[in-house]
This record gives C-alpha cells, structure tokens and sequence, in this order.
C-alpha cells in the first residue's frame, strides 16, 4: 500500500479562508480534500466580517476608502484582489449563511458602511458584516442601552463594558444578573447550549426582565444560542420586547463555532471532504510543482496527491509562519519562501505593542495571482499573504472571504491545463 | 535516551504549545454535560504541570475524562491533551487502586469465553436477567442499564476455520477483534466476503483482545501485555512480505495498534508493535484507497435506504477524515444523513460504569436526537460499542459501515 489519495485540489487550513476556498472549488466541481491540523481561528474570532475598519483613521464606508488604500498599498493582497472580487465573495458568503444549517440565520449590513459594534470591553469596532444576532448593537442607532453580565461568567465584566462606551458617547449602564449554571463557572459556550433551550431563555429572560428600564436596549455576551441562534435571539428579544444584541469576546466565541458550522456545512453539501487532525508533515516536489503533501496519521502517513494546492494554514497567529530562535521566520507547511521579513540589522518588533510592527507585514511570497514563488501550483489565501496587518485594518475576513474564492477561481479556472502551462 | 524516552518528553513538552485557545473545551462531549470532568485543557497542559515523576497523583477528576481523544483531534497547536489525561489516569489509579469492575469489564476475551458459543442462550438471558444486573450494580459497579450485546454462538474464528479464503496470492491480513468475534461474527463474514470479492485472500491469524478496554481503564502494566501479545501474533504475517497489511472493521481496537499503544502506553521502543502499527488499516480507509486507485469494484446494486452516519471519536482519530461517507457515496440509492454530534457517551467501557452511565447517556444525547430527527431507519457508524450504545439510547438498528457495501455487492 502507498497510503495516496488523489483530488482535483487540496486545501491546507480549515479556517475562514481554507474552508471558503474548499467549499468554492467543490461548488465548482473540482473533487477537493480540506486538510487541517485542528480546528482553526473561527473558533477564536468574533465571527464579523471585518472588510476594511481603519487606513489608519477609522472608515465608515469600506467601498468609499478602498480606491485610496489599495493605490498607497501595492503589495496588499486587497490590491491585487480588487474591490469587485471583496464585493463577489461577500455576496457569496451571505448566500450560504442563509442556506446554511442554522436556521433563518443571517448577517447583516454591507461593504457602503461600517456597523460600529462594541466589543467586550466597551471599545467600539468596525465591521462591514455583523451577524444579525449582533447588528443591534450598531452605535449609530443607539439611545439607552443595558450592558447585561452574570457572575457565572468570569469573562465578562458589564460593568467595565457599560463604562467605557460611556467614555465613547453612549448612554450605557450595566446590571448583573444571577442565574444557575450548575458549576462555579461557565463559559459563553457552555451558556450558548442552555440557551438554545427554550425553557432555560424564557426564566432568563424573566428574570432579567424585572431590572430592565424602559426604552433601554439589552447588550450581552455572544451566547444566544448555538443550534438554533435566530430562534433563541427572537425568543428573547419578544421576552423583553426591545432589541438585543451580542457582544463577541474572549475564547471559544460562539458566533465563531456557528460560522465554522456554516461553512463546513457548505463544504460538505458540495461534496468536499474535511480531514482533521491532519497535520502536513512533508511535501513531495517535481520542480516548481507541489504534487502531493504527507499528514501524519494514526500509524502511517496519509499521502494527498493533487495538480493544485490551496496554503490556508494562516501566520503567526495559526503557526503557519514562526520564527525560529535564531530570528529566522520560516512557513511551516510547505517551506515557501516569505516576503517583508526585515532586513538584517532592521528593527524586528517596536517596543509598542500596538505599533505598526514591522514583522507583522511577513507572508509568504505572491505573484500577481497569489500563487507562491517557487511552487506555482500552490495558490496562498487568508493570514499567509503578506502585504496585510489585519488586526490593525480590520481587514482580516475581507482578505480570507476574497482571498479564499479567489484561489477556488483560480484552480478551477486552470483546472485541465497543467499549472506550468497557465504560467 | 531511548526512542521512548525522547518521545515520552516530547509528549509531555507538547503542552507548551498550548495557547490556552480553549477549541478542546469546545470539543469535550463530557465537560459539556457534567462539573465533574473540569474539561481537557484544565485537565490536561493546566494539570500537567502540577504532576511530577515520582510524587504522588494530584488529581482527582481525570478519570471522568472517557478518552475518547477528539480533544486532541482538533487542537490547532499539536498539543497531545487526551494522551497526557491518559497517563495522568493511570497514575491516579495505580495509587488508588482498581475496582474489581475494572479487571472484569476490560477483559472482553474472558467475558467472551465465559458467555459466546454453546452457552450463548443461557448466558445472555443471564445478562438480561434484571435482578442479576441490580445485583452486578450494587456489588459491582456495573450499570443495571448500560448496553449488554448479545452472545454469538457460534465465534467469528470457528466460522472463518470452516471458510477459508481462495488462495489469490493476494494475502491480506484481517484483525476482527473481540466484537466481531464474540458478539457479531456476521460483521466479519461480511468483511470477508467483501475482500474476496475484491481478489484478495484472506488470511485470519489466531488473535486476541487489543488492550484498550485495560488502557481506556487505567490498567497500563496489563493492557501492555495484551497488546505486545496481539502484536507477536499478527507480526509473522508482516514481517516478511512488505505488501501484507492489516485490516480491522473494529476502528477502536485498529486504533489502538496503530498509535494509542504507542504513545500512551508507551511502546515506542517495541519493533514488532511498530511494525503491526504502520502496516494496520481501517477497513473503509482500505476499501477507499482501492477506490482511488481504481481497484475496488464498484458493481454496486441499488440500496434504497436511508441512513443516518455517526464517525465514532475513535474512528475520527485516525486523523483520515470520515471514509464511510466517500464509500457510501458510491453506492446507488443510499442517501446519508451525516451526524455532527460530537460523541454517542459510551467509550468502549466507560458507560458501563455506574458512576459514569448517566454522563455517557447525557453525552449521547445529542446523538440519539440527531439520529431521531433525521427519520433515517438504520444508523451506520464504525465502532461496536458506539453501535450498542446508538441502538440502547434509540431503539434504532445500528451496523457497521461496510454492511452497505456488502448489500450493494449483493453477496
């Protein structure tokens, strides 16, 4: 036995970005295999799509201050995107949100305006989409609103959520509300199951009914439901009778977990396979062409052969990039090289933390149509590319959504023609 | 320094690269039903670093963890959570002492001898018996109403004795395990059928229990035992011919040879385990990579069904995605509903114990609502265990994957 699988395409990175362009290839009938050593940053993020937040003064229309941001920034992946591929994906994403499993459950808003959501700190963020489970939130729209906490969640504290959207404006308070969790603490996740119980919501939402003050909207953390989050949203938005809104915050989010079910859910439907626990241990190579990749499984290597490879395995942030001890960064899958590492004797890291970083730009090296150097059958999307500081732009599902469908274009545009043919 | 050491260390220094993301508690069937298993990151790279060699256990709730391993399936940083929990068990257990229950229940070869053949009829009216199972409870520890299979009687291996293979010159070694030799000898006729009609000869070497009910328990000193010895009897068959491999339709026990003897019971150093585990498939992992390579026949009749697909947490740990569903969609008429319930509770013996029974129930539950909804009249899922619980939590039929494809042949 060889242990070699064979498909059209093969994703590495089930995260935003992974699963947008595995789901896209197998819509478009390429027998595709998403690869992932786990379980990606949907779990982690707050599940907005952020298209474009700050250049570097805070946007309130991503379509208006993209022209401008994309001209001063040449090797940004949104450059060589282009606004019409951002505006396509986005399209397409909402599409499936609403097609998805979670029923009737929607995002919100558009690329002509930014919603400022506030986080759980009390800031206040930009976000192109929201799902609709948050979109009341928008501070734009807001008279009075409650910031509602409970003890029994150690990772979220009302009182400094409600203090500091007062310092930005808002006519915000807090309450704390006790409720059984049947532990010392929980978690949004553990109360996001309680709350796609009906019973649970409806004593919740009586209970929290009698500290409410007239004409005050309700904000609370992200954890209205998993299975059925439309359902429980409503539910308890017609329990108060006034708007309520979701909060992201700290890990496991739970809008994050509903976002990686939506589109696992589309890979699946179009027939796309998902592998986890799949780590990429070595690649095999026939020049300038990936042909098949190794993940370690249980007692053998499970070998993935294919005329196409999509790198989604992220930066930094999802290991995708480190940088060694030594100071030299490296992409791990695939050993590509990077682009934007500084030069030595150039500054790596500023002493402030939320200073423009200089390896934050790191990613590994594109050409025009972001099929890396040196392995031109290997197309790079989400965190990998370079060019791109998300969590300064706001800019990271833009670039995964974009980027993703992208790739998926790409491959199935060229799929017949051999890679080193199309170049 | 050994292989084993250098591995045992690496495992252990896995836990540094936990970046507390928290996808493991995302994960954890039992943590989301129960206080009392506090969840795999604060039992597992949390509590690590309080245990030290040679002093005594600092734990008390890691044997509500049912090792199922999916925590360690999905965490994005490599971190090997279930593995440390599993050691950190057997410390615990070995400074606390096993109950009689545990020596009983792991041993599916003693149970299997006692019960299967002959005696079958008796002895499953005797498991049936409702006051015996009061009574097995209440000295035992043995949940009154956890899922009892019943016995075969006749054993899978005195069947297979009767039936030998073809000779093809295509030799393929088929590892059935206790399930199938026990309690349903009919998985493995099927099995057998399905790669003789696909030319191979079938090969079925005297075999035993693989050792994961005594590792799943705690009980690392036997379950290594059992297992070295499964591995001497299956290594011949390998050993000398690099095209021979192993095959299990049991994806828990395929499991066990092929990594978690390995690593959590820490026989890196034992060639001839190497050997069976690099060599060791799960028989849809099998018939899918025939598939690709276009050697599996696929003169499939219509199966007009509809079913409901469970990958078991073992299964998925293969880390080789859910095959059963590649297979099933080659087979003309079966519509699938897949599951995305993260566990059915049982854990090989875990929902046996009466401690842990209502937990395994309340994990399952998830599961045996899917299943419910979905008006699908059989479940498929790969694990035996899992199937017993599956049918004990619904009342459905539940069959091992392959079952379909043996219809669709028609043989």
């Amino acid at each position: 036995m060889r242990g070699e699988l064979h498909y059209d395409a093969v994703v590495i990175g089930a995260g935003t970005a992974g699963l947008v362009a595995g789901a896209r290839l197998a819509e478009g009938g390429a027998r595709v295999c998403v690869l992932a050593k786990g379980v990606g940053s949907t779990h982690l993020a707050p599940a907005t799509v952020d298209v474009l937040g700050y250049a570097p003064s805070r946007v309130s229309s991503p379509a208006a201050a993209f022209e401008e941001f994309a001209t001063a920034r040449p090797d940004h992946p949104y450059t060589r995107l282009g606004f019409d591929a951002i505006a396509e994906s986005v399209r397409w994403f909402s599409e499936r949100v609403a097609a998805g499993p979670l029923p009737e459950y929607r995002y919100v808003g558009d690329l002509e305006r930014n919603t400022l959501l506030p986080t759980a700190v009390g800031a206040l963020r930009p976000s192109a989409l929201v799902p609709e489970t948050m979109a009341a939130g928008d501070a734009a729209a807001h008279g009075r609103v409650c910031i509602v906490g409970t003890r029994s969640l150690r990772d979220f504290h009302s009182a400094l959520c409600a203090t500091n959207l007062r310092r930005a404006g808002l006519d915000a308070r807090s309450v704390e509300i006790e409720i059984e969790v049947e532990r010392a603490d929980q978690n949004t996740l553990g109360l996001a199951r309680k709350f796609d119980d009906p019973k649970w919501r409806a004593a919740f939402a009586g209970r929290l009914a009698l500290k409410l003050q007239a004409h005050e909207s309700v904000g609370m953390p992200a954890m209205l439901g998993l299975r059925d989050p439309h359902g429980a949203w409503s539910d308890v938005q017609h329990r108060l009778g006034r708007p309520v809104f979701e909060i992201p915050g700290l890990p496991p989010s739970v809008p994050g977990i509903r976002l990686y079910e939506i589109l696992r859910s589309a890979l699946r439907r179009a027939g796309g396979r998902l592998v986890l626990g799949a780590e990429v241990v070595s690649a095999e190579r026939d020049g300038s062409l990936v042909t098949s990749v190794a993940t370690a499984s249980a007692g053998h290597d499970a070998r993935y052969a294919a005329p196409w490879f999509v790198l989604a395995s992220g930066g930094f942030g999802s290991g995708g990039i480190e940088l060694d001890s030594r100071w030299a960064a490296h992409e791990r899958v695939l050993g590509l090289e990077l682009r934007g590492v500084p030069e030595p004797g150039q500054p790596r890291f500023l002493g402030d933390y939320l200073a423009e970083q200089p390896m934050a730009r790191v990613g590994v090296a594109v050409d025009g149509e972001l099929r890396a150097e040196g392995a031109e059958n290997v197309v790079v999307a989400g965190a990998a590319l370079p060019g791109a500081v998300p969590w300064r732009e706001g800019s990271g599902e833009g670039i995964a959504l974009a980027s993703g469908s992208h790739a998926a274009q790409l491959v199935l545009a060229r799929s017949g023609a051999p890679a080193g043919a199309a170049a | 320094m050994s292989e084993h050491d250098v591995l045992e260390q690496l495992m252990r220094g896995s836990l540094d690269h936990c970046v507390k993301c928290t996808i493991c508690e995302t994960q954890c069937p039992v943590s989301n039903v129960t206080p009392l298993f506090p969840g795999p990151k604060y039992a597992g790279p949390q509590a690590e670093r309080y245990r030290v060699a040679d002093e005594p256990s600092v734990d008390a709730s890691v044997d509500y963890c049912s090792g199922c391993g999916i925590c360690s399936m999905v965490c994005p940083q490599g971190v090997k959570i279930a593995e440390i929990n599993s050691q950190a068990r057997n410390k615990l257990k070995l400074q606390k002492g096993y109950p009689l229950r545990d020596r009983i229940i792991t041993r599916p070869t003693w149970l299997g001898r006692a019960g299967g053949g002959p005696v079958a009829p008796i002895a499953n009216l005797t498991i049936d018996f409702k006051p015996l199972r009061i009574l097995g409870e209440k000295f035992l520890g043995i949940a009154r109403n956890g899922p009892a299979p019943d016995f075969a009687r006749q054993r899978f291996s005195r069947w297979a004795k009767g039936h030998p293979s073809p000779a093809t010159g295509r030799k393929i070694v088929y590892f059935h395990g206790c399930g199938t030799e026990y309690y349903e000898p009919w998985e493995g006729q099927k099995v057998m059928q399905i790669l003789e009609h696909n030319g191979f000869e079938v090969v079925v070497p005297k075999q035993d229990c693989c050792g994961l009910p005594l590792q799943s328990s705690g009980l690392f000193d036997d379950a290594r035992k059992v297992v070295l010895r499964l591995a001497r009897n299956l290594v011949p068959y390998v050993r000398d011919d690099p095209d021979t491999i192993i095959v299990g339709n049991a994806t828990s026990c395929t499991l066990m040879l092929k990594r978690e003897a390995r690593e959590i019971l820490s026989l890196e150093d034992d060639p001839d385990l190497k050997l069976v585990s690099e060599r060791t498939y799960d028989i849809c992992e099998l018939l899918l990579e025939l598939n690709d390579r276009g050697e599996l026949k696929t003169d499939f009749q219509p199966v007009n069904e509809h079913i409901f697909y469970h990958a078991p947490c073992q299964q998925q740990g293969h880390w080789i995605g859910k095959p059963a569903l590649e297979l099933f969609a080659l087979i003309p008429g079966l519509e699938v509903t897949e599951g995305n319930a993260r566990c059915c509770g049982i854990a090989g013996t875990y929902g046996l114990k009466v401690e842990k029974y209502d937990i395994a129930m309340a994990v399952g539950a998830d599961l045996f609502g899917q299943v419910r909804e979905s008006g699908a009249t059989e479940v498929a899922c790969d694990s035996e265990t899992c199937r017993w619980q599956i049918t004990h939590g619904t009342g459905q039929k539940s069959v091992h994957p392959i079952d379909y494809l043996h219809r669709a042949y028609g043989l």
